[in-house]
């Protein structure tokens, strides 16, 4: 960066803390971006932008909200009536978690389709796969503060599938309860966790950009940039404006919403406040916690997957291989890098893994039409397939596909591509 | 000046295992002290002295005509107690241990056979079973019925049907009379 031309007071500035060169590399002109990055890779920017927005409609809720049984329910409400654009602000923070992880979703399949995990980026991912955990720790506890009746009993289902692990698991959810059931201590620690995982959010966000700012973006084609000056564009003007027409597309994706559908993604039974002498008689997660609910409950007494991992039942009961496979859906993901054995990144040049990647991608919302329908007849049987589906494409497709596919040629650089296309 | 030992003398002297001695004592000594240092920060989540103070509830049982039920809260938790029928015990009783989910005898799971005293949560993922009120669906065995996954329990509070792996608990109580007892 040009410092000579400097405002004095940057000047000064920059000498004591070179804050401007920074964001230069980091944002700005300086930082070298493939030319070729289409929408998909609009999603990071939103997601950043969706977490700031989580933070301030998060911390303006908490100044007016009440962290114990008796008044949380009340506090809420007095929230969406009384307090100054209390409704707007919660509505946002509401909705603000879908978006968040309809971002998320799009953003790491975006991943999955282009290869973006494969070397040199797989601590890129797997620090990706860590934001996606913390970020659902927070969603699951947000969404017991309002301490309305899924509230309760979507804390009590869900703290209660540690008691499967042996020996030690029913400690492990008294420690989690800070009593005998989901309660009073339990709410106010879930308050004083949800509000401080975002900021940790924001430290493994840190990591995840310093990570990416090493090797740069991947892009559509998957192959690396070979001539700085032909391949690459600077990131300020050209992506900080295409960033920036992105947010505004889906800030109206979000306030629509916001103002005209607010309890769209929600559930009206978190309006009856928490009774814990009453089980609502269909509980369910929120929308994005679905697929792996359908994972959950999948693992019954005779699920064929169940029997062969357990060993005909030997190993472990139904309950608890239901859970392990549960964290296994998303903890396998940390290891694509290595199970994909591909020399070719992006799916373009893949047809046989684009299809496969196509029906995970269908597998996934199945999995989630399934999380939201009660456990009974044809679904369990749909359920249970799908399941075996998820793993069976982790652990078998991918690792066969990627190393016996015979890619498409490639093109010769990412400019060589842009050319093409523009013939 | 003349007897301090020069730079030659001392790289001779091998102290490489009292040095790997010392390195590995201080840094074992160092990580027992931060687990202690720990333990309280992990212990303030387990249930307090108050809460755990709360933990005894008493019932009277007087009210309860045979053939009903009625819940109460217990540390949180919805405790079911039934006052049995003649029939039920007889049909609690003669059903093969063996055969079961969880094999309990019925005698192992009452005091006296005509209270049944469970805590109404039921063992799969913690819904609370239908069947307390009259009305209410039972379930396959006549006992209580869990509608969130579909488990069936018998007039015992034992698991005959479904996702559950266990019989529903039976709490520590004692009776303090004929017709009062303390859960806890
Ligand atoms: C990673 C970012 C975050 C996510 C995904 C998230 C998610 C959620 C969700 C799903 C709810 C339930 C909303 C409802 O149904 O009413 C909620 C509630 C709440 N959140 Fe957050 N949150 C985030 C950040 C924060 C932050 C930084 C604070 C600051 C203290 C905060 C404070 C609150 C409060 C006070 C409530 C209860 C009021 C209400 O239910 O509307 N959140 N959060
Ligand atoms: S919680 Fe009762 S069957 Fe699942």
């Amino acid at each position: 960066m040009d410092t000579n031309n400097m405002h004095p007071v940057m000047k000064w500035v920059e000498y004591r803390l070179p804050v401007f060169s920074f964001l230069d590399h980091s944002l700005g002109t300086q930082y070298p971006t493939p030319k070729n990055l289409n929408y998909w890779w609009n999603f990071g920017s939103l997601l950043g932008l969706v977490l700031v927005i989580m933070i301030a409609s998060g911390i303006s809720l908490a100044m007016h909200y009440t962290a114990h049984i008796d008044f949380a329910f009340n506090s809420v409400e007095r929230i969406m009536r009384d307090v100054n654009y209390g409704w707007l602000i919660r509505y946002i923070h509401m909705n603000g978690g879908s978006m968040f992880f309809i971002a998320v979703y799009i953003h790491i399949f975006r991943g999955l389709y282009f290869g973006s995990y494969q070397a040199p980026r797989e601590i890129l991912w797997m620090i990706g796969i860590f934001i996606l955990l913390a970020m659902m720790a927070t969603a699951f506890m947000g969404y017991v503060l309002p301490w309305g009746q899924m509230s309760f009993w979507g804390a009590t289902v869900i703290t209660n599938l540690f008691s499967a692990i042996p020996v030690v698991g029913d400690s492990i959810v008294t420690l989690l309860w800070g009593g005998f059931s989901v309660d009073n201590p339990t709410l106010n620690r879930f308050f004083a966790l949800h509000y401080l995982f975002p900021f940790v959010i924001v430290g493994l966000v840190v990591l995840h950009i310093w990570a990416l700012h090493i090797h740069g973006s991947n892009n559509p084609t998957g192959i690396d940039v070979k001539n700085k000056e032909q391949d690459t564009v600077g990131f300020h003007p050209y992506f900080s404006v295409k960033d920036l027409f992105g947010m505004g597309v889906f800030l109206m994706f979000f306030m629509f919403f916001v103002f005209f559908a607010p309890n769209f993604f929600g559930e009206v039974d978190n309006y009856i406040p928490a009774d814990p002498m009453v089980t609502p008689t269909h509980i369910v997660p929120e929308w994005y916690f679905l697929p792996y609910y359908a994972i959950l409950r999948a693992f019954t007494g005779d699920f064929l997957v169940y029997q062969v991992v357990s060993l005909g039942g030997l190993l472990m009961d139904a309950k608890l291989a239901g859970v392990l496979a549960m964290f296994a859906s998303i903890l396998l993901l940390l290891f694509m890098p290595w199970l994909d054995g591909a020399k070719v990144r992006s799916c373009r040049f893949r047809p046989i893994m684009a299809m496969a990647f196509w029906v995970f991608f269908l597998d996934c919302l199945v999995l989630g039409y399934i999380g939201g329908k009660p456990a009974e007849g044809i679904y369990v049987t749909i359920g249970q397939f799908t399941t075996f589906y998820y793993f069976f494409h982790l652990l078998v497709l991918v690792p066969l596909i990627s190393r016996l596919e015979r890619p498409k040629p490639l093109p010769e650089s990412i400019n060589a591509s842009v050319l093409k296309a523009a013939e | 000046m003349s007897d301090t030992a020069t730079p030659e003398q001392s790289a001779e002297v091998d102290d490489k295992s009292k040095r790997d001695f010392l390195f590995i004592s201080t840094a074992a000594v160092g990580a027992v002290g931060t687990a202690f240092a720990a333990w309280p920060f992990i212990d303030q989540m387990n249930p307090a002295a108050d809460t755990l103070a709360l933990s005894t509830t008493e019932v009277d049982l007087k009210p309860i005509e045979e053939g009903q039920s009625i819940t109460v809260v217990w540390r949180g938790k919805p405790v079911f107690i039934r006052h049995r029928t003649a029939k039920e015990i007889e049909d609690s009783e003669n059903v093969k241990t063996a055969d079961l989910i969880d094999p309990e005898a019925d005698a192992d799971r009452v005091q006296k056979p005509e209270w049944l005293v469970m805590v109404g949560i039921c063992t799969h993922l913690g819904c609370i079973p239908k069947g307390n009120k009259p009305g209410e669906k039972k379930g396959d065995f006549g006992g209580w019925f869990c509608p969130c996954h579909g488990s069936h329990y018998d007039v015992s509070g034992r698991i005959r049907k479904g996702p559950a792996p266990k019989n529903l608990p039976v709490p520590s109580y004692s009776f303090l009379s004929d017709t009062n007892i303390k859960i806890g």
